[in-house]
C-alpha cells in the first residue's frame, strides 16, 4: 500500500512537470483594465498560432500600477511580459536590471520602428532598448466642424487666421476654445498644441544640440503668443476651469476648439457620437511655416529578464511588435500604433498618423522629466503665473533654463 | 486551582490580543519602521543603493528645488492650521454655545450642523470644486443673483483665493465636529456652578470667559490636537480640489501633496524618489508627533478637575 502511494505520487509529479514543460504560462500585466476585452482577443490570436503557450492578462489601476509592478519585480515574482512607461518612467524600472534588453536580434521588427519611437523606450543610462512602443500621442487642435461650417470658418493657415477665427466665434457668442488651466498639466499640453509651429523645428533642433535654451527668442515668442490667445479666447475664468469641465465644454458643443492631445479623440467621440470633429496642427506666423504636432510615446511592452519562460515571453513580445498585432490594436483600441505599415479605419486617426510623420517631440515630456525640477513642472507653474499676470514670457524662459540646468548638462555654463 | 484559572484567563486574553497586535505590527509598525529605513538609502528607481546617512534629509531641507518646496508647503500647512483654528474651531465653539443655550430652532440645528461631517471627504471635495466652478458654480451664480457680480472669481484658479477656498470647504465639512465636542463639554458643566454664576452676574461674556471656557478645556485639548494633526496631514481635500501639484503654481501645495508627489511621482514630475519621499514622511511624522505630544501635555495642565 505504502509503495503504491509513493508510486502514485512520483507518477503524478512526473506528469505535472512534463505538463509544465509543455504548457508555458505567461503572465502579462497592463494598466489598461478598460482594454481587457480587446487584449483577450489579441491573446487568443497569439495562442492559436503558438500552441503550448498560454497568456494570462492581469490589469492594475493606472495610478497604482507602478507600485504593484515594482513590488512584484523586486520580490522576484514579476510578470513575464508587461507594459512599462516611457522615457524617465522606463528608467525607474530598467535601472533595477529587471528588464531584458531588446534589439534586432531578439525582436527583429524593432528595426522598422522610427528612431523617435525607439528612443522613447531606450534608457539613457545604458543606451539599451527595453520595450516595444505601443502607442503615440500627438498634441494638436481639435475643432467642431459643424460650428466652423456654421460660421464660415476653415482650418487656419496662419496664426492671424487662428486669431480671426477665434474672434469670429467669440463675436457669435460661441466660446472659441474650451480650455481651462486650473489642472496643472493642461498648461503644458495646451501651450504645445497651440505654439509648436511658432517656436518651430529649428528651435527644437538647436535646443537639443545645446545651441539654444529656453531663453531663445523663438520660445519667448511662442509663450507671448500663447499668453495673448489664452487671455483673449479661453473661457471667462479659464484659470479656475479644470480639465474635466473643459472637456465637457467642447463635447457639449459649447466651444469651437480644444487644444489638447490625440488621446481625447476616442473619448470625445464616445461621449458625444454626433460630435463632428476635425483636427489641425496650430499654424505658425506665415502659411509657409511648417505646421507641427508635438508627439510622445505612451509606453511599451517589456520582457522580464528573469522570466521562467524566456523563449515563450520573447515569442509573445515579437507578436506584440508585429504588423498583425499593430493593426488589430489600432482597429480595436483606436490608438495610434507606432508599428510601421499600420493603417487606420478612422479618418481622424489616419490624419494624426500623417501629422506624426513630421511632428516634433513633445519637448518637456520627452526630454525634461528625468530629474527634479522637471521642465514640465516648471513650465506648468510659470505659465499659471503668467496667466495670473505675475510672470513674463522672458521670465518663464529664464526660470525653466536655470531650473533644469541643475541636472541637464547642456544648460550648465 | 486559582493559578490554573488565572492561566486560562491569561491565555484567553492573549488569544484575543494577538490577532490585532499582529495586524498593527504588520501593517502599521513595520511600514513606519521601513519608511524610516528607506529614508537613509539612496534610491535609483526601484533599486536600493548605498546607505547615505542623512543625505535625503539634507536634500529635502537644504537643496534646491526641494528646500523651497518644503518651506512653501510647510508654510501653507501652518496657514491652514491657524485659519481652521479660527474658522472651524472658533466657529464650532460659538455654535456649540448657541446650541447649549437652546436658542430657538436648536434641535434642528444640532443635527444640521453635524450632517456634513458624515459626508466623505471625496464627496465634499468634488461638491465644492463644482460650487467654486468659474462658469456654472453656484458660488458665482449666487453672487451675480445678489447683484454682486463684480465679486465673481475663478476661485480655485488664483493664488489669492485658492487656498482660502479649500480652507472654507474644510471648515464647512468639519465644523460640526468641534461643535459636538464643545457641546458635550458644556453639557457636563454641573448645574450648581451655573446657578452660582447667575447669582453673581448677568453678563454672558463673563460667563463664557470665566466659567464655560475654562470648564470645557478638556474638549479644547482634544479638538486642538486633532486639528493640528489634521492640518499637517492635510491631503484629500486639496488633492481633489486642486490636484497633486498644488495648482495654481504651488499656491496650495501642502506637505501631504508634496510628499506624495516626491515619493510616488506624478505625471508631470521626475520619476519617483523614494529616498527623498521617505525622508519627508519621517520629518512630517516626527514634527507632528513631537508638537502634538507637547501640545497635549501643556493643555492638559490647564484643565480643571471638577
Amino acid at each position: 500500500m505504502k509503495h503504491f502511494v509513493l508510486g502514485a505520487a512520483v507518477l503524478a509529479g512526473t506528469a505535472l512537470s512534463t505538463f509544465g514543460a509543455m504548457a508555458q504560462e505567461l503572465n502579462f500585466w497592463t494598466w489598461r483594465a478598460e482594454d481587457k476585452a480587446q487584449y483577450e482577443q489579441y491573446i487568443d490570436t497569439f495562442e492559436a498560432a503558438n500552441p503550448g503557450i498560454t497568456v494570462t492578462f492581469s490589469s492594475y489601476e493606472s495610478t497604482n500600477y507602478f507600485s504593484a509592478l515594482s513590488t512584484s519585480l523586486t520580490g522576484g515574482t514579476g510578470p513575464d511580459v508587461m507594459m512599462v512607461r516611457s522615457y524617465g518612467g522606463l528608467e525607474t524600472i530598467s535601472n533595477g536590471g529587471f528588464l531584458l534588453p531588446l534589439d534586432e536580434t531578439n525582436v527583429p521588427a524593432l528595426a522598422g520602428f522610427s528612431p523617435a519611437a525607439i528612443a522613447s523606450e531606450t534608457s539613457r543610462t545604458d543606451g539599451k532598448t527595453y520595450a516595444i512602443p505601443f502607442a503615440s500621442q500627438t498634441m494638436l487642435v481639435i475643432y467642431n466642424k459643424d460650428l466652423f461650417d456654421q460660421h464660415g470658418i476653415t482650418e487656419p493657415q496662419t496664426w492671424d487666421e487662428l486669431l480671426a477665427a477665434s474672434e469670429k466665434l467669440k463675436a457669435a457668442g460661441v466660446m472659441p476654445f474650451a480650455n481651462g488651466t486650473a489642472t496643472a498639466w493642461q498648461n503644458e499640453s495646451t501651450f504645445h498644441a497651440l505654439t509648436a509651429s511658432t517656436f518651430g523645428r529649428a528651435f527644437y533642433e538647436d535646443m537639443i544640440a545645446g545651441k539654444a535654451d529656453f531663453t531663445d527668442p523663438r520660445y519667448i515668442e511662442a509663450l507671448t503668443k500663447y499668453d495673448e490667445i489664452s487671455t483673449k479666447y479661453f473661457p471667462e475664468g479659464f484659470v479656475g476651469l479644470d480639465y474635466p469641465s473643459a472637456q465637457q465644454l467642447f463635447i457639449s458643443g459649447l466651444a469651437g476648439m480644444f487644444a489638447g492631445g490625440s488621446f481625447e479623440l476616442a473619448s470625445f467621440a464616445t461621449q458625444n457620437p454626433s460630435l463632428n470633429m476635425g483636427i489641425f496642427a496650430a499654424p505658425g506666423a506665415t502659411a509657409e511655416d511648417e505646421k507641427l504636432g508635438s508627439i510622445y510615446f505612451d509606453g511599451g511592452y517589456a520582457v522580464n529578464a528573469t522570466s521562467k519562460h524566456p523563449e515563450a515571453a520573447l515569442k509573445f513580445a515579437n507578436y506584440l511588435a508585429s504588423l498583425e498585432f499593430g493593426q488589430a490594436f489600432a482597429n480595436g483600441l483606436k490608438n495610434i500604433s507606432p508599428i510601421p505599415g499600420v493603417t487606420f479605419e478612422s479618418e481622424l486617426l489616419q490624419e494624426v498618423s500623417e501629422m506624426n510623420k513630421t511632428a516634433i517631440p513633445y519637448i518637456m515630456f520627452v526630454h525634461f522629466r528625468y530629474a527634479e525640477p522637471s521642465g514640465s513642472a516648471l513650465l506648468q507653474a510659470e505659465i499659471q503665473k503668467m496667466s495670473a499676470g505675475q510672470q513674463t514670457p522672458e521670465g518663464i524662459g529664464k526660470v525653466i533654463t536655470e531650473g533644469v540646468a541643475a541636472w541637464y548638462e547642456p544648460f550648465q555654463k | 486551582m486559582f493559578t490554573k484559572q488565572l492561566t486560562g484567563r491569561r491565555l484567553w486574553i492573549a488569544a484575543l490580543i494577538m490577532p490585532p497586535l499582529v495586524f498593527v505590527c504588520l501593517f502599521i509598525v513595520y511600514p513606519i519602521i521601513s519608511a524610516f529605513a528607506y529614508a537613509f538609502f539612496e534610491w535609483s528607481g526601484l533599486a536600493r543603493g548605498d546607505f547615505v546617512w542623512f543625505e535625503n534629509f539634507h536634500k529635502v531641507l537644504f537643496v534646491e528645488p526641494f528646500a523651497s518646496r518644503t518651506v512653501n508647503a510647510f508654510s501653507h500647512n501652518v496657514f491652514v492650521f491657524f485659519a481652521l483654528m479660527v474658522f472651524q474651531n472658533g466657529l464650532g465653539f460659538v455654535l456649540a454655545y448657541f446650541l447649549w443655550r437652546e436658542l430657538p430652532g436648536f434641535r434642528f440645528h444640532r443635527i444640521a450642523v453635524f450632517l456634513p461631517v458624515v459626508l466623505s471627504t471625496i464627496v465634499v471635495g468634488f461638491l465644492w470644486r463644482l460650487f467654486f466652478h468659474p462658469l456654472f458654480g453656484p458660488v458665482n451664480a449666487g453672487l451675480k443673483a445678489l447683484g454682486l457680480g463684480f465679486l465673481t472669481q475663478p476661485w480655485l484658479g488664483q493664488d489669492t483665493t485658492a487656498l482660502w477656498s479649500i480652507v472654507f470647504a474644510n471648515a464647512w465639512h468639519m465644523v460640526g465636529f468641534p461643535t459636538l465636542v464643545f457641546l458635550a463639554g458644556m453639557q457636563r458643566i454641573p448645574g450648581e456652578v451655573l446657578d452660582a454664576v447667575r447669582m453673581e452676574t448677568q453678563s454672558e461674556w463673563v460667563k463664557i470667559t470665566k466659567i464655560v471656557w475654562p470648564l470645557v478645556a478638556p474638549s479644547a485639548t482634544v479638538v486642538f490636537t486633532l486639528l493640528f494633526v489634521g492640518a499637517f496631514n492635510w491631503f484629500e481635500l486639496p488633492y481633489i480640489m486642486v490636484g497633486l501639484e498644488g495648482s495654481p503654481h504651488g499656491s496650495t501645495d501642502v506637505l501631504g501633496l508634496y510628499f506624495y508627489r516626491t515619493a510616488f511621482g506624478n505625471q508631470s514630475g521626475a520619476p519617483p524618489d523614494f529616498g527623498a519621499g521617505s525622508a519627508l514622511a519621517v520629518l512630517i511624522f516626527l514634527f507632528i508627533a513631537i508638537v502634538a505630544g507637547t501640545l497635549t501635555i501643556r493643555m492638559r495642565r490647564r484643565e480643571i478637575e471638577l
